[in-house]
C-alpha cells in the first residue's frame, strides 16, 4: 500500500533535503594503520607517514594534515621532502617514484600527486640494476640522486623525472679510484646510503653495503676520498661541520671518519660497538648531534646484544655520562631528530626526537633533563588496548569539560611540558562549534575520553575500573622496575598494549550524562558500575549489588565465564569518575544494553538473560526480569561453553593473530581514494574467503521462531516519560526490546526529591509488544505531541531543550533489524511502518536521531533518523513519517568490524573504525563538518632560492584564478556557516556559564 | 430441500438498492428467512458468479439481459470446489465461479470442504508473467512446517541485445524432506529466483536476498524460472471476463476493496502480508479472554477504518504476577492462534494449476 501513497516527487521537500543532507568522509583520526615510511622537512616543519596501503599523511601544528593516496595502493619504502620546497618525494614497493606538491587552492593548502616516474634500465638489465635502494634529494632541487641495487646511482631531473644519462655515477666509475685489493670484494654491491656533504653541494658521500664509502666529487665526476670500511655498512650521518662523518653496520657498530683534503684515504676515528662485546644487531640509523658544551648527542637505533635483548625495538640516545635506550612497544619504522636547521647555527642543538613505531607515535624531549615524553596532540594510537565499544556525547557543558580536562591533567604529569615541535603550516580551519566528547571502552577495562570536537582526537582523560576487581595480574608483575645499574639502560616508553590479562573486564557499553556528570560503564563480565565525576582523590568503599536474571529459572547451568571478584574495603580512587556503585549481573554474560537516566537516579541494563533496573540513590535493586525462551539453551550455558577448554589457548592465538594482521593485511585508505583502497581490500577479503569456503554457499530460508537462540538478548533499553497507560497521566517508563522481536514496557513509580530516599521506586509491567517479525529490536524512542523525540534526561532541567509536548498524544517508535513502526500511545496500535528488508533486502545495524540544521537558514532544522545498515549504507529515515531521505554508501558490507565500530553523533556526524587503530570520522549534515583546512606557507628562503619560488608562486595563483566558480561558491558558504556556527556557539558558552555560577 | 424452486420478482434497474435489502428480499421471498444463503447470479458468458455486496449486486443488475438469474444456495451446500480458471484464483477475492448442476452436466468431483483445508501455496499472476517464469505464493502463517528451502548463488545465461551474457544468479539449492517448500511441488532445486514480493534479485547479493526472503517469509511470493520448464502451464488464450484488471499482483491485490467481502474471507488473511503485533496489556484489570472469532471480526472493522496498517490487535490479557506464568499463557495463546480456524475458510488453490487441469466454464 506504500507505494500507492506515497507522494510524487516534491521539488520544495527535494531542495530542503540538499540544505540539510550532504555525505563526507572528513578527516581520520588516530594513528595509521601499517605505518611504513617516515619523512620529515625541517623547512616546513612538517613530518610525513606513508602506509603499507600506499597513504601518505602529513602532519604539523595540531590540525595541520594532509593526505594523499598513491593509486597503486603498494608499500611507500622512503618519504623525502625537496630541501626548501612543499614538495616530497615518495618511493613505493614497485620501485616508483611519486612527486607531491603543497599547493594552494581556493585558501587552503592540498597535497597533490603531479608525477610519477619508474626507473628503466637498459634493454636486457636485471630488475636489480634499477632497483632503487637510496634517494637523495639534491640542495640544489633540480636533480635526485637514487642509490641502486647495482650499484650505479642514476640522476633524474626534477620535477620532469628526466633520467640526466651522461651524469650517472656507475660502480666502475667509482671503481677506478679505488685500490685493487680492495676492489676484488664485490665492493660496490649495492648503494645503501647517499649524503650531500652539508657545507659543500658539490660532494655527495655515497656508502655500498659491503662496507665501501666513497666521497665524490659531482663537479669533476671522480672520487676525492675512499673510506675502507670492512663491516657491513647500514646508515651514514655527516656531522654538522662536515669534517667528520658516521658509518653504522650491521655487526652494531659505529665508526667515525675523519674528512679532510690532505688525506684521501683516512682511517677510522674511532670504531665502536656499544653494547658489545657480544655479537649485537645491526645499528640501522645513527645520528651526530653536536651542542654548545661540546658534548654529542649520538642516537641510534638498534644494536642491542643480539642474544638476550635481540627482540628489543630500541633507540639510545647517548649524551656525555647519560645513556638511554629507549624500549619501544613495536617494531620502529623510523625516526627523525628535531635539531636547529638554521644554516647560521653553530650547533645542531638538538630539541626532540620523534618515533615513528608500528603502532604508536613517542617523541622525546631531549632538552629536558630526564629526556621525557610528549604528549602527541594527534595521531593518537586508539588501540592501545582494544576497542570494544564507542560512546558519542555532543556539546559538553563547559563546566563538566574543564573538569575531566582537570582530571586527566594530573594523569598527564609525567608527560613533558615542552609545546609540540612539528609546528609547521598554520590551520585556517574554523574553531569547532561545539565541545564534543568520544568515549571508547577498551579490552582492559579502560574508557578514554578523547576531544573529538575539531579534527585532532586527543586524548583527555583516561579512567580505569580495574581497581574495583581483584584481578589475577599481580601488581608486582612490573616490566619497567629496572635497577640503577642494569645494562643496557633500557626505558620503556609508549603506551601501546593491547594484551589484557583478564579479558571479563573489558567495557562492552558506556552511557555518560553530560549534566550530571554520572556515568554508567558495563562490561563483559556482567558488571555495571555507576560512577560520578570527582575533583580530588577519594578513599571509599563501592557498593555492591547483585541481580540475579534468571531468578528461579531451575536446572540451567551457567557455563561461561565466572563473574569477577570485587575488592572487599576501601579503594583509592585519583580525581575523575570514581565508581560508587558495582552491580554484578547473574550469570555473568556481557552487558548488551545500558542505560541511565539521572534524573531520576537510575540505572538499567541488559545481558542474554534479562534486564534489571538498579535504584543508585537507594542502593537498591528494583526489579529484574527474565527474557529467556525456556528452549534457548545456549543462552543458559553461555557462549563459551563449546570452548571452554580452549579458552587460553586461544586467548594467547588471538594475540598472534592481531599481531600477525598487522602484517598480513594491507591498510585500507584515506577519504580521497577510500574507494580504491576498499575495493583492494575487498579482494583481499574476497580472497580469503574463497579460502575459508570450499563448499558451496548456502542460506536457509526459515521464518524466525521463538526457538531461535538468543532470543531473549536485550538489544536496547529506553528510559521516557510518557503515556503507557492511559492518555490523561503520563509517567516515567522503562523500555526493553529484545533479539527476538519483543518489547516490554515497565511503569515506573519514583518518588518525588523529597521523599526520593524515604520510598522505594516501584516498577510494574504494563506492556508487552511481540512484533511479528521478530527481528531483533535495535531501537525505541518515544515521539512527543509535536513529533519531537523526547528530550535526554536533565536537558530541560538545564534550559537546553524545550520541554517535550504532553498535551498532544505520543508515538512509539521501534526499529528491528527489519522494520521501522510507528504505534500510538498509550493504546498501542500501529501506525505506520517501512519494510527495510522486505524491500531491500539490508537490516538496520545503527540507528540514532540526529539533529540536522538547514546550511541556508539558522532558524531551521528537523530531526531524522541517521541508520546503518549491513550492506554498509547510511540511510537518513523522516521522522515521523518515516519516509527514506537519502542514501550512501559509506562503509564496504565486508567490513564488519567497521559497521559494528560505527557511531552516530547528535548532529549528524560520525565515526567508524577503519582499521583498529583508526577512526573515519564523517559528516551527514551540511551544517556540522569537521575537516581539515590548513595553509602551508613556504618560509623565507635564502637569496639565491628566490627566483624559483617567484615562479612557483605565479603558477599557483594562475592555477587558482582559473579555479572553478563552485569551489568559491562553497568557500562563502561555509564561510557564513562559520559566522552561524559562532554565534552559537557563544550562546552555548554563556548558557555553560550560568550553569555552572548557579 | 431446496432442488429446485423458481421465483421471479422485479427489481429497479436503475435503483437496485443495497445488496442487504436484496438479500432480505430473497429471503422473504423464499421464505427461508433462518437459512444462511449464498446468492449468486449467472453473467453474460454464462458463469455463475456470486453477490454478496453492493458492488457486485449493482453491477448483476446493470447486466442482466433482460433477465437476471438468481441463484440461492444453502451456505453449507456451496460447493467450492469448482472455482474460477488460475486466473480468477490469484484473486483473494476469490471470485468463486459456482457450478450449477441445473446449466451444466459435468462429473462432479468429490472435494471435501474448504474449511477442511488451509492454503500453503498459490500459483499467481500467470497471466502477466512470460511462461517461462513461475510465480509462486508460500503461506508460513499459521503453518507448523518449515519453509524448508535454501538458496545459493550461481550464473545463469542470459539473452541480451549483444547476445549470451553469463550473469550471477541465485538459485534454489536445496529443499528440506516435508518442508513446505518441497510439499508444494511449485519449487524444485536449481529453479533460478527472479524477484522476491515483486522486488527484483537481479544485483543482490545471497545475503541480501535471504534477509529478503526472511522478512516475507510470513507470505513469500517468489519468480523462479524452474530449471524444469516441461511443466509449464499451458494457457488457454480465453481470459474469464474480470481477469483483465489487474496488471500486477500487488496493484491487484490492493485495488480490491477490502470493506467489501466476504464475512467469513478473513481480510487479515487476505492481506496476510500486514502481521500482527501482538500487544499484551498488563496491570490492567483482568478481562476473560476474548473468543477468537468476536476478536477477528472487531479486528475486521478497524482495518476498514484505518487505511494504511491492517493489523490485528489482540487484547490479550494476563495475571502479571510472575513473567515465567505469563510467558506460558502467551505461549498457550501463540499456538492456539497458530490454528486459528479462520485460516480453514479461505478456499485452497494450488492443486488446480499444479496438475495442469484447467477447468473451463
Amino acid at each position: 500500500m506504500r507505494r500507492f501513497l506515497r507522494p510524487g516527487h516534491d521539488p520544495v521537500r527535494e531542495r530542503l533535503k540538499r540544505d540539510l543532507f550532504q555525505f563526507n568522509k572528513t578527516v581520520e583520526h588516530g594513528f595509521p594503520h601499517q605505518p611504513s615510511a617516515l619523512g620529515y622537512s625541517s623547512f616546513l616543519r612538517l613530518m610525513a607517514i606513508g602506509t603499507r596501503s600506499g597513504a601518505i599523511k602529513l602532519y604539523g601544528a595540531p590540525g595541520v594534515e594532509f593526505m594523499g593516496l598513491h593509486e597503486e595502493n603498494n608499500t611507500v619504502m622512503q618519504i623525502h621532502f625537496i630541501p626548501d620546497q612543499c614538495q616530497l618525494v615518495t618511493l613505493l614497493d614497485d620501485n616508483s617514484l611519486h612527486l607531491w606538491s603543497l599547493k594552494q587552492h581556493s585558501g587552503a593548502s592540498e597535497l597533490r600527486e603531479e608525477h610519477r616516474f619508474t626507473l628503466k634500465g637498459p634493454p636486457g638489465s636485471p630488475p636489480s640494476a634499477t632497483q632503487i635502494t637510496a634517494v637523495l634529494p639534491h640542495s640544489s632541487r633540480e636533480v635526485l640522486y637514487l642509490g641502486t641495487e647495482s650499484g650505479n646511482i642514476f640522476v633524474v631531473e626534477l620535477p620532469s623525472f628526466k633520467v640526466l644519462e651522461d651524469r650517472t655515477i656507475t660502480s666502475e666509475a667509482v671503481l677506478q679510484w679505488v685500490p685493487e685489493d680492495y676492489c676484488s670484494r664485490r665492493s660496490c654491491e649495492l648503494v645503501e646510503a647517499l649524503r650531500e656533504h652539508p657545507k659543500n653541494p658539490d660532494q655527495i658521500l655515497i656508502g655500498y653495503s659491503r662496507g665501501l664509502i666513497v666521497l665524490w666529487d659531482l663537479q669533476n665526476s671522480k672520487v676525492t676520498h675512499q673510506f675502507l670500511g670492512s663491516e657491513q655498512l647500514e646508515n651514514l650521518y655527516w656531522q654538522r661541520d662536515g669534517s667528520k662523518f658516521i658509518s653504522c653496520h650491521y655487526d652494531g657498530s659505529y665508526t667515525q671518519w675523519p674528512v679532510s683534503s690532505d688525506n684521501r684515504q683516512p682511517e677510522p676515528l674511532e670504531n665502536l660497538v656499544p653494547y658489545g662485546p657480544f655479537p649485537c644487531k645491526a645499528i640501522s640509523k645513527i645520528y651526530w648531534q653536536t651542542t654548545k658544551n661540546g658534548l654529542p648527542y649520538i642516537i641510534f637505533q638498534g644494536g642491542m646484544p643480539r642474544a638476550s635483548y635481540g627482540d628489543r625495538h630500541s633507540i639510545s640516545v647517548v649524551h656525555g655520562s647519560q645513556q638511554t635506550a629507549f624500549d619501544f612497544t613495536s617494531r620502529v619504522i623510523d625516526f627523525f631528530i628535531i635539531f636547529s636547521s638554521e644554516p647560521s647555527a653553530e650547533f645542531d642543538d638538538p630539541s626532540a626526537m620523534v618515533v615513528l613505531a608500528e603502532e604508536e607515535l613517542v617523541v622525546i624531549d631531549l632538552k629536558t633533563a630526564g629526556w621525557p615524553a610528549v604528549h602527541p596532540p594527534y595521531l593518537a594510537s586508539l588501540h592501545c588496548s582494544a576497542i570494544t565499544c564507542s560512546h558519542h556525547v555532543s556539546n559538553i557543558p563547559l563546566k563538566l569539560w574543564e573538569r575531566i580536562i582537570s582530571a586527566g591533567s594530573k594523569q598527564n604529569i609525567h608527560y613533558s611540558s615542552m609545546p609540540w615541535p612539528i609546528d609547521g603550516g598554520t590551520n585556517i580551519a574554523p574553531d569547532p562549534p561545539q565541545r564534543d566528547l568520544l568515549l571508547t571502552g577498551h579490552e582492559d577495562g579502560t574508557v578514554r575520553f578523547w576531544d573529538a570536537s575539531g579534527v585532532c582526537l586527543h586524548l583527555l582523560y583516561k579512567l580505569s575500573t580495574v581497581k574495583v576487581f581483584l584481578t589475577d595480574a599481580d601488581p608486582n608483575d612490573n616490566m619497567n622496575t629496572q635497577g640503577e645499574d642494569e645494562w643496557p639502560p633500557l626505558r620503556k616508553v609508549g603506551t601501546f598494549d593491547p594484551y589484557s590479562d583478564d579479558p571479563r573486564l573489558g567495557i562492552q557499553k558506556i552511557y555518560l550524562c553530560k549534566y550530571s556528570g554520572y556515568l554508567a560503564v558495563a562490561g563483559t563480565a556482567g558488571q555495571v558500575l555507576v560512577m560520578e565525576l570527582n575533583d580530588e582523590d577519594a578513599e571509599h568503599i563501592v557498593d555492591h549489588a547483585e541481580a540475579d536474571l534468571l531468578q528461579d529459572q531451575e536446572g540451567y547451568r551457567w557455563k561461561g565465564h565466572e563473574k569477577l571478584k570485587t575488592r572487599d574495603g576501601p579503594v583509592q580512587f585519583e580525581a575523575g569518575f570514581q565508581p560508587f556503585v558495582l552491580v554484578q549481573c547473574q550469570p555473568p554474560a556481557v552487558v548488551t544494553s545500558l542505560a541511565l537516566h539521572s534524573e531520576w537516579k537510575l540505572v538499567a541494563f541488559g545481558t542474554s538473560h534479562g534486564f534489571g533496573l538498579f535504584d543508585h540513590q537507594q542502593k537498591r535493586l528494583v526489579f529484574v526480569k527474565c527474557t529467556l525462551h525456556p528452549s534457548d539453551q545456549l543462552a543458559l550455558e553461555g557462549p563459551l561453553s563449546r570452548v571452554k577448554s580452549l579458552k587460553k589457548s586461544l586467548r594467547q592465538s588471538f594475540r598472534r593473530i592481531r599481531r600477525s594482521r598487522v602484517s598480513s593485511r594491507k591498510r585500507r585508505g584515506g577519504s580521497g581514494n577510500a574507494s580504491e583502497v576498499q575495493e583492494a581490500n575487498a579482494k583481499f577479503d574476497q580472497d580469503t574467503l574463497q579460502e575459508m569456503e570450499l563448499a558451496p554457499v548456502q542460506r536457509k530460508i526459515e521464518a524466525r521462531s521463538a526457538e531461535d537462540s538468543f532470543t531473549g538478548f536485550v538489544r536496547t533499553l529506553y528510559f521516557a516519560d510518557t503515556f503507557l497507560r492511559d492518555s490523561s497521566r503520563h509517567c516515567p517508563s522503562l523500555w526493553a526490546g529484545t533479539n527476538g522481536g519483543t518489547v516490554y514496557a515497565f511503569c515506573l513509580r519514583v518518588p518525588p526529591a523529597e521523599r526520593r530516599m524515604d520510598e522505594p521506586v516501584r516498577a510494574e509491567q504494563a506492556k508487552e509488544i511481540q512484533l511479528m517479525h521478530r527481528a531483533p529490536v535495535v531501537g525505541i524512542l518515544v515521539l512527543d505531541g509535536r513529533s519531537a523525540p523526547l528530550p535526554e534526561p536533565l536537558e530541560v532541567a538545564h534550559d537546553l531543550s524545550k520541554s517535550p509536548d504532553m498535551q498532544g498524544s505520543h508515538q512509539l517508535l521501534v526499529v528491528s533489524e527489519e522494520q521501522f513502526k510507528v504505534f500510538t500511545l498509550p493504546k498501542v496500535s500501529s501506525k505506520l511502518k517501512l519494510k527495510l528488508t522486505a524491500l531491500e533486502g539490508c537490516r538496520v545495524r545503527k540507528v540514532m536521531v540526529a539533529n540536522f540544521g538547514s546550511c541556508r537558514t539558522d532558524d531551521y532544522s528537523e530531526n531524522d533518523l541517521a541508520v546503518l545498515t549491513n550492506l554498509g549504507d547510511i540511510q537518513i529515515i523522516s521522522l515521523p513519517f518515516l519516509k527514506l531521505q537519502i542514501r550512501y554508501p559509506c562503509i564496504r558490507k565486508e567490513d564488519v568490524s567497521g559497521i559494528a565500530s560505527c557511531v552516530f553523533t547528535k548532529y549528524g556526524q560520525g565515526f567508524y573504525l577503519i582499521s583498529p587503530s583508526e577512526f573515519e570520522r564523517f559528516s551527514l549534515s551540511t551544517k556540522w563538518l569537521v575537516e581539515p583546512r590548513c595553509i602551508v606557507d613556504m618560509p623565507e628562503v635564502t637569496s639565491n632560492n628566490h627566483v624559483h619560488n617567484k615562479s612557483d608562486m605565479e603558477n599557483t595563483a594562475r592555477k587558482s584564478s582559473l579555479g572553478d566558480y563552485g569551489e568559491d561558491e562553497r568557500k562563502s558558504g561555509r564561510l557564513m556557516e562559520h559566522a552561524l556556527l559562532n554565534d552559537e556557539k557563544v550562546l552555548k558558552e554563556i548558557q555553560s556559564t550560568l550553569e555552572g555560577s548557579r | 430441500q431446496f432442488g429446485a424452486e423458481f421465483r421471479r420478482f422485479s427489481l429497479d434497474r436503475y435503483k437496485p438498492g443495497k445488496f442487504e435489502d436484496f438479500y432480505k428480499l430473497i429471503l422473504h421471498i423464499h421464505h427461508i428467512a433462518n437459512l444462511e444463503v449464498m446468492i449468486g447470479y449467472a453473467d453474460v458468458h454464462g458463469d455463475l458468479l456470486p453477490i454478496n455486496n453492493d458492488d457486485n449486486f449493482f453491477k448483476a443488475v446493470s447486466s442482466a439481459h433482460p433477465l437476471l438469474r438468481v441463484f440461492v444456495q444453502r451456505q453449507d451446500e456451496v460447493d467450492y470446489s469448482n472455482f474460477g480458471t488460475n486466473t480468477l484464483s490469484r484473486k483473494k477475492k476469490a471470485l468463486v465461479t459456482l457450478r450449477n448442476d441445473n446449466l451444466r452436466r459435468r462429473p462432479h468431483i468429490n472435494i471435501s470442504m474448504p474449511h477442511d483445508f488451509r492454503p500453503v501455496s498459490s500459483i499467481i499472476d500467470v497471466d502477466i508473467l512470460p511462461e517461462t517464469h513461475r510465480r509462486v505464493r508460500l503461506y508460513r502463517h499459521g503453518c507448523e512446517k518449515p519453509l524448508g528451502f535454501y538458496i545459493r548463488d550461481g550464473t545463469s545465461v542470459r539473452v541480451t541485445p549483444h547476445g549470451l551474457e553469463k550473469v550471477p544468479g541465485i538459485f534454489i539449492s536445496r529443499m528440506v524432506p516435508g518442508g513446505l517448500a518441497e510439499s508444494t511441488g511449485l519449487l524444485a532445486v536449481n529453479d533460478e529466483v527472479l524477484e522476491v514480493n515483486g522486488i527484483e534479485v537481479a544485483g543482490k547479493t545471497l545475503d541480501q536476498v535471504t534477509d529478503m526472503m526472511i522478512a516475507n517469509s510470513h507470505n513469500l511470493i517468489i519468480t523462479v524460472k524452474p530449471a524444469n520448464q516441461r511443466n509449464n502451464v499451458i494457457r488457454s488464450s480465453r481470459m474469464s471476463g474480470s481477469s483483465g484488471q489487474s496488471t500486477d499482483s500487488t496493484a491487484s491485490h490492493h485495488s480490491l476493496p477490502t470493506s467489501h467481502m466476504l464475512q467469513n474471507f478473513h481480510p487479515d488473511e487476505m492481506e496476510s502480508d500486514e502481521e500482527a503485533d501482538i500487544v499484551i496489556e498488563g496491570g490492567l484489570e483482568p478481562q476473560h479472554i476474548p473468543k477468537l472469532h468476536s476478536l477477528t471480526s472487531s479486528s475486521l472493522s478497524r482495518i476498514n477504518g484505518s487505511s494504511l496498517g491492517h493489523r490485528l490487535q489482540r487484547d490479550l490479557v494476563l495475571n502479571n504476577n510472575s513473567g515465567r506464568e505469563s510467558n506460558g499463557n502467551i505461549h498457550k495463546l501463540l499456538s492456539s492462534l497458530k490454528t486459528d480456524p479462520r485460516h480453514s475458510l479461505v478456499i485452497p488453490r494450488g492443486g488446480i494449476e499444479e496438475d495442469g487441469t484447467v477447468i473451463t466454464l
